[in-house]
């Protein structure tokens, strides 16, 4: 009984928005930390170092939280996936002149938007977590040089600050958007005005973007690694 | 007032239809925009080609039959009007005006213009709907409710189910209208005990018809000629959410009674 009833639950476009929903919010929740964790670069290595030594207190912990958002950012990409498919298919016969009127350039791109960050997610995990991608010199636990390495070459910050720009539209539209999915909004006479998204969204964009830029102005200077110094 | 109409024309629901253009001549502002179609179909009658199909009732705005999409707006560019509401001062001679169908596959085509809603009945008929036992009437104020309810539900309930939020809607999606039903009842005392099946049914018809889902862009609200409010899309997602939760199916019992 219990697996019908889920189910149904997850088979229905309100179910699939509502899973959209939660696992959005674990994103935005998450999003929010590594911003301000990321800020520690410009306190330097050593702090950066510490931060890493931090998040891995407890490692069951942080591979619970690991696990936890790989399985966030899979059903919200599922749901996305399959609600894109249903929704194409409720319309096969395109408007010869569609003229829309209030709709956002970010509620428009977010579907693109998201494989974008999609695609980002795996790199900037190969990146910046492994070391495997496009990282010169990188020393497990010195995030601070990886990250100076790592975002030295224009073209890989550049690939970040676009993925940033993707990620402030999909903020400017979901986080309006997800208290109106999970039905909890005040009743509004302007239901479309969202000040509290745009603020967010340009905190988030602001705050991750700083670290690309400083590399790129070369804010970051060469340090020596915390970890050689420890002797590990 | 001279304008170009290109209208969509397809003679069954199976035909390939296509976008023929119509010159028009002596439009007068103060027409309507059925007036104006009254007049090309006038004018295609005399000339032996078959007139336009397009559906219309009341011609006040109230019945929802007229239902045209006016160069890519549903119901065209005045806002709270319906297609009979809308007059031709709306337009400027030399203009071109794309008029087509809804689109959308759970509203199959009939011909020209009209297409099938009935998909809208049978949504209301999964649980738009309260129980009322038989008996002797009963008193009107014998249950008392809020005028801020009471205003709610009506902004609701003023939905003529014409369809133009799922025309609108860059998914197809029937949440306006789901929504409004499922508000203007669940608003009220009446629609209490019936609140969460109704919602569960309504969601899940709304799904079988082959509509799409809500991302809330909000041209559903853009375009009703009633103005109703994405609000009550907000709360149809909240009942659907509670009754999901807590909505147990009535066990089978034997000996019905």
């Amino acid at each position: 009984m219990h697996m019908s009833y889920l189910a149904r639950f997850w088979d229905s476009t309100i179910g699939k928005k509502i899973v959209m929903a939660i696992t959005g919010i674990v994103g935005v929740l998450f999003v929010l930390g590594h911003m301000s964790g990321n800020l520690l670069m410009f306190k330097g290595a050593e702090a950066m170092h510490e931060y890493a030594l931090l998040l891995r207190t407890s490692m069951p912990l942080l591979w619970a939280a690991r696990l936890g958002l790989i399985a966030a950012v899979a059903l919200h990409a599922l749901a996305a996936f399959q609600l894109t498919q249903r929704s194409n298919a409720a319309r096969p016969q395109k408007y010869a002149k569609s003229a829309p009127q209030v709709t956002t350039f970010a509620a428009k791109t977010i579907r693109y938007g998201g494989v974008l960050l999609l695609a980002f997610i795996v790199f900037h995990i190969l990146h910046m977590t492994l070391g495997q991608v496009a990282a010169p010199g990188f020393v497990h636990l010195d995030p601070y040089n990886n990250v100076r390495q790592g975002l030295a070459n224009p073209l890989v910050a550049g690939f970040y600050l676009l993925a940033m720009g993707a990620l402030g539209m999909h903020l400017y539209h979901g986080t309006w958007a997800v208290f109106r999915t999970l039905g909890v909004a005040r009743p509004s006479p302007t239901p479309l005005k969202r000040r509290l998204a745009v603020v967010l969204a340009a905190v988030v964009v602001l705050g991750f973007a700083a670290i690309p830029l400083g590399a790129l102005v070369g804010a970051f200077p060469e340090a020596p690694s915390p970890v050689m110094a420890e002797g590990h | 007032m001279r304008l170009t109409l290109h209208v969509w024309r397809q003679s069954g629901p199976n035909a390939t239809g296509k976008l023929e253009t119509y010159p028009m001549d002596g439009i007068e502002a103060d027409m309507s925009f059925l007036e104006m179609f009254d007049l090309l179909n006038e004018k295609l009658t005399l000339e032996g080609k078959e007139p336009v199909a397009f559906a219309h009732d009341c011609r006040e705005g109230i019945c929802g039959s007229c239902n045209m999409m006016i160069s890519g707006q549903a119901h065209g560019p005045w806002k709270g009007a319906t297609t009979c509401q809308l007059h031709m001062r709306a337009f400027k001679d030399g203009d071109e005006i794309w008029v087509e169908p809804w689109r959308a596959k759970a509203f199959p085509m009939i011909k020209d213009l009209v297409v099938d809603r009935s998909a809208f009945d049978r949504i209301i008929q999964a649980g738009g709907y309260i129980s009322v036992n038989t008996g002797g009437a009963r008193d009107a104020n014998e249950i008392l409710i809020g005028k801020e309810v009471v205003d709610e539900s009506m902004d609701a309930a003023t939905c003529i189910g014409c369809g133009a939020c799922v025309a609108a809607c860059p998914n197809a999606s029937a949440s306006l209208f789901t929504g409004a039903k499922i508000t203007h009842l669940g608003l009220l005392p009446q629609g209490q005990p019936e609140r969460d099946r109704r919602a569960l049914a309504m969601v899940e018809q709304m799904d079988i018809e082959g509509f799409g889902h809500c991302t809330l862009t909000g041209e559903c609200q853009e375009a009703c000629p009633k103005e109703i409010s994405i609000d009550v899309i907000k709360r149809m997602n909240r009942d659907y959410a509670v009754a999901a939760a807590r909505y147990v199916e009535p066990k089978e019992t034997a000996g019905a009674g």
